[in-house]
């Protein structure tokens, strides 16, 4: 029963969060803050606190978390398994079809008319990523980073890892 | 040999991509078409298209549908157990010991400096999208769709996976004229 009840707190927002796993953050806290109860509004902040300081998706963790603290490692798995599963069947099945006519000049049109799309999409995340950091991290560190990783990354053609990973050392030093 | 190379693939773009789903957009880039070269520009914005336009995590979706495409069902799994199996473990060790761990300092000030450099890949990746619509569609079309989406998506507040699926709509009924084939010839 409590297996049903993961499943279904996780497939919901799952299957109704459109635009990635952030988007589907309100929908999970409406399955298990307040139809199961699982969690207080409180716990929900802090799991949701840890989320965002931890790499990876958020709603999968939150999944995973939430999942394994009601029904152990299956609950974990069972959580995940929802969030994850249908969206993703969704898509391969789509992208079979769209790959198998990719000759086809509608498709190869269909691609390019997106394209521009994509590409505001993608510039808005980007200013909200940089707001976000002159919010937390202040101006001059924004700027002194985005200089830095940009020459890294782009001149010197370094691997995005290293510069990750060094920006998290500058973060825990100079911002901490 | 393959298999070793997704779970790589997928676990650093798992492990690096601060600020949940979208950040892993450009390492997910990095990794599938610059590093591996399993798949080609075109390919990605159709598959990041049909990620943004379809429910649920987007990293994920990206994840499955490349290891499918890479090996077949097992391919799959793989991916995505290696974009969220780590961090998940490390979610359920941190909050079931130290719960004082978010509220630290230098872990804040640690996810904080990785977001700008998450801004500068995404930055990269949004020119190099607006470069090839560009040799699709010509400067004038590109523009013209571009402010329309911006317009509609962030002042009229319509959802990006509705102005895909009516741009993909458009695509489909357009009749093959002489023109659309020159513009094809030319990408």
């Amino acid at each position: 029963m409590i297996f049903l009840q993961i499943f279904l707190a996780f497939f919901i927002p799952g299957i109704l969060g459109y635009g990635g796993g952030p988007s589907s953050i309100p929908l999970v806290e409406n399955e298990v803050v307040r139809r199961y109860g699982w969690l207080t509004v409180e716990e929900f902040s802090e799991v949701l606190a840890m989320g965002n300081a931890l790499p990876g998706p958020i709603a999968t963790k939150m999944a995973g978390y939430i999942g394994f603290e009601q029904g152990g490692l299956l609950g974990a798995f069972i959580g995940v398994f929802a969030t994850v599963a249908p969206s993703l069947l969704l898509m391969i099945i789509l992208l079979r079809i769209l790959m198998k006519y990719k000759d086809s000049p509608k498709v190869k049109r269909m691609t390019m008319f997106i394209r521009p799309t994509i590409a505001v999409l993608l510039g808005i995340i980007t200013i909200r990523f940089f707001i976000s950091s002159y919010e937390g991290a202040g101006v001059y560190h924004t700027i002194f980073l985005i200089i830095v990783s940009f020459l890294l990354l782009e001149r010197w053609k370094m691997h995005p890892a290293f510069v990750i990973v060094g920006a998290l050392g500058y973060g825990a030093v100079f911002l901490g | 040999m393959k298999q070793i190379q997704l779970f790589l693939a997928f676990f650093r773009v798992g492990i690096l991509g601060y600020g949940g789903g979208p950040s892993s957009i450009p390492l997910v880039h990095k990794e599938v078409v610059e590093k591996y070269k399993w798949m080609d520009d075109n390919d990605f914005a159709d598959l990041l298209a049909l990620a943004n336009t379809l429910p649920g995590p987007i990293a994920t979706k990206m994840a499955g549908y490349i290891g499918y495409r890479v090996s077949g069902v097992f391919g799959m799994l793989n991916a995505v157990l290696a974009t969220i199996v780590p961090t998940i473990i490390l979610m359920i060790i941190l909050l079931t010991s130290l719960a004082s761990f978010k509220d630290k300092q230098w872990v804040a000030g640690m996810t904080q400096a990785v977001i700008p450099v998450v801004g500068v890949m995404l930055a990269v990746l949004t020119w190099q999208f607006t470069t090839k619509a560009k040799e699709g569609l010509g400067w004038l079309y590109t523009f013209v769709l571009a402010a329309a989406t911006y317009v509609f998506m962030e002042l009229l507040g319509v959802h990006p996976g509705i102005i895909i699926a009516l741009l993909l709509l458009a695509a489909l009924m357009k009749k093959d004229s002489a023109k659309a084939e020159d513009v094809e010839e030319s990408t």
